[in-house]
């Protein structure tokens, strides 16, 4: 079942992970993680197209609505209160991370050979999209120096996680699903927080300075 | 039943968020002291009327959740109770703005709520929910202190165990790849249903999705080396906290493991969780070994002699048999001690005002209560007899030598020796010696009161009980919870 819509959201998914690999702006990234949130919803759709009910439906509104408005939103206004400098700081290149990043994608797609889903769920393409996703948001977590920026690395490992967890949408329970998504809001909240009084304290929000803790 | 036990406190918990003036000290403090004491009661009396389940069987209170519910909830009352004594002695300080303390009592008390559905949640969605709001209502309490460093540790411990709980998030997608039959019908990932189907569970998925939830709920639990959150967490939070985070959060943590494991063991793949877990759990204990030996801050020591009984608890199950249930012992053993000695670190750090050892000498003499129990909890976390900790680790290591681990249980022992060295080089010392007089004006402030020493107090004495008479209501629990593990 190789939907042509699904693989175009999957590749688009693919191409908003390499734009996050080489923005050098904090804007453009949340924008990234925005733009995300609305391939995701309709991810949830194109999968569920010949099952719509009330469960998709509500679901693909809410993960549009928290991860399209709501963080973007959180995010913003935690930037613009700590009055936060909007350059990347990368500690490995944008051109070595791109480089990175082309070399994560046939990694993905072998170890998505390795494991399959056990009956064909959906396209073939959507396991290793997931792992990729996942491990650019893992590299970015390693590779960009401010707390920001690692905010936005963990949510794009979330959306990773997520384009794994919507093949199985409709066997997990809907409250299960809305109480993973309220986490996750809480999640960014509690660190958007965590954002503003991390630039008030040390007057940057370079979490590579915070370095008192250490044996 | 469960539904009031978890609803109760959050709602308790809002509600005095919105309490933030002076006025309302009183009325904060004794609905943190009643809920706190409500839920104790309705754990005892879980013990003889078991709660019926609810939500269609996902919130079910089974001996191996009712364990740590109990633990939870009495290292709870104890922090409460020091938690008030403590607001109390701030008051006397320049500059402490009241607002903290609401947002601070509200944390702990939904901290409790996440805790409690943590241990009745049978559906492993459900758990992973509480296991990750329980992050982030407790990731404020880190950073009451409003410095720098509490503030670097509160957000080391929101990023680090979130992306660790993220990965557990996988994991249990990974279960429900594993547990989704061909067809397509709907399945569901109750623990309970898990085990009865084991048998059709898809192998490769399974392991995959236990090696992610030991990697990711590892991380909250604090195995190495996926622990480096925990010593900063942990020597800055405030002392209750600490308290709480290492005597009930990481076990929480630990019971997320087991949940899987018991799905695992029902699907014949116990051999492979047993390696992973004894793996880590050895490597947890020498590393914790390594850092022990060099620690020059008793907070943070005590921090890394969490990691290693967090590290014998994973090994305890890992090697099964009647080390399972030393395992279980264990657990409620080190909640007991760990919740003391943080409590009684709290009042060596409010009357010295540093968390150097080499700078704190003569407990003994300055503040008797104190240092007497200090060094009473010094023997019962190195696992002395009569404490209960000796009880449960010669359980564990007479586990390990009848189950034929023989390396293991030699390493154990060398282990346990080293971090014995490591503490009372430490211990010891700040109790007795000569007395020193802090610099005038520094300790003005804090004098012992019931609120500081009767909870560590009464946690040694229950410790103390342990070790010398175990009561046969808890063993038969503690064997009913073995037994779920596939212990004895």
């Amino acid at each position: 079942m190789n939907d042509p819509w699904i693989q175009t959201l999957l590749v688009l998914l693919i191409l908003t992970d390499l734009v996050m690999l080489g923005s050098s702006r904090v804007g453009k990234c949340i924008r990234v993680i925005a733009a995300q949130g609305v391939l995701l919803a309709a991810l949830i759709l194109a999968l569920n197209i010949n099952s719509l009910n009330g469960h998709v439906l509500l679901l693909a509104f809410a993960s549009l609505f928290v991860k399209t408005f709501l963080f973007p939103w959180i995010l913003v206004r935690a930037i613009r209160r700590a009055d936060v400098d909007q350059a990347v700081d990368p500690l490995i290149g944008f051109g070595p991370s791109l480089l990175i990043g082309a070399l994560l994608m046939p990694l993905s797609l072998w170890l998505g050979t390795r494991l399959p889903l056990p009956d064909a769920l959906a396209s073939s393409l959507i396991v290793p999209v997931a792992l990729y996703t996942m491990l650019i948001g893992l590299f970015l977590l390693v590779s960009r120096k401010k707390a920001i920026t690692q905010v936005l690395s963990y949510l794009l490992l979330e959306n990773g996680i997520t384009i794994f967890g919507v093949a199985l949408l409709v066997k997990v329970p809907l409250l299960v699903e809305l109480g993973t998504l309220l986490d996750l809001l809480g999640a960014v909240f509690v660190m958007g927080i965590a954002l503003f009084n991390i630039n008030q304290t040390f007057e940057h929000i370079d979490s590579s300075k915070l370095s008192f803790l250490k044996e | 039943m469960i539904a009031v036990s978890i609803i109760l406190p959050a709602l308790a918990g809002l509600l005095i968020f919105f309490l933030k003036k002076d006025r309302f000290d009183f009325i904060r403090r004794f609905l943190l002291l009643a809920i706190s004491a409500l839920h104790l009661v309705f754990c005892a009396f879980s013990w003889f009327f078991l709660p019926e389940a609810q939500l269609t069987g996902w919130l079910v209170l089974d001996p191996l959740g009712l364990l740590f519910l109990t633990i939870s909830s009495l290292i709870f009352f104890a922090v409460a109770i020091y938690a008030v004594g403590y607001f109390h002695s701030l008051k006397g300080l320049q500059g402490f703005m009241k607002i903290p303390e609401a947002a601070f009592t509200c944390c702990l008390l939904l901290t409790l709520s996440s805790m409690t559905l943590m241990c009745s949640s049978q559906h492993l969605g459900i758990f992973w929910i509480s296991l990750e709001a329980s992050t982030l209502v407790s990731a404020p309490l880190i950073y009451f202190r409003r410095s720098n460093r509490s503030l670097e540790a509160a957000w080391k411990y929101l990023m680090i165990c979130s992306i660790g709980i993220a990965l557990a998030l996988l994991g249990n997608f990974f279960l429900a790849v594993a547990a989704s039959p061909p067809g397509g019908e709907p399945f569901s990932l109750v623990v309970g249903e898990l085990v009865k189907g084991a048998h059709s569970l898809n192998t490769i998925w399974l392991r995959a999705g236990f090696l992610f939830i030991v990697v990711g709920y590892g991380t909250k639990m604090g195995l190495v080396p996926l622990h480096t959150w925990l010593p900063d967490a942990h020597s800055e939070a405030p002392c209750a906290v600490s308290a709480l985070l290492s005597g009930a959060l990481l076990n929480g943590a630990f019971l997320g493991i087991l949940r899987v494991y018991q799905v695992c063991i029902a699907a014949d793949q116990g051999a492979f969780c047993d390696s992973l877990l004894r793996g880590f759990g050895l490597f947890s204990i020498a590393i914790a070994a390594v850092f022990i030996l060099s620690q020059k801050d008793f907070k943070r020591m005590l921090a890394y002699s969490s990691v290693e009984h967090m590290g014998i608890l994973a090994l305890g199950v890992g090697m099964g048999g009647a080390a399972t249930f030393g395992a279980m012992l264990h657990a409620v053993n080190h909640s007991l001690v760990k919740a003391m000695l943080f409590l009684l670190a709290g009042n060596v750090l409010d009357f010295y005002h540093t968390k150097k050892i080499s700078e704190v000498t003569g407990m003994l003499r300055t503040q008797p209560a104190t240092g007497a129990l200090w060094v009473a909890g010094l023997f019962a976390i190195s696992g002395f007899p009569p404490f209960g900790t000796f009880l449960s680790e010669f359980v564990v290591l007479k586990g390990a030598f009848d189950g034929g681990f023989l390396l293991e249980g030699v390493a154990l022992l060398a282990f346990l020796s080293l971090i014995f060295i490591g503490m009372v080089s430490a211990f010891l010392p700040m109790s007795q010696g000569k007395k020193i007089v802090p610099e005038e004006g520094r300790h003005s402030y804090w004098k012992p009161s019931f609120w500081s020493i009767a909870p560590p107090l009464v946690l040694c004495c229950l410790a103390l009980l342990i070790g010398c008479f175990l009561p046969p209501a808890l063993q038969q629990l503690l064997h009913a919870a073995a037994r779920s593990l596939g212990g004895s």
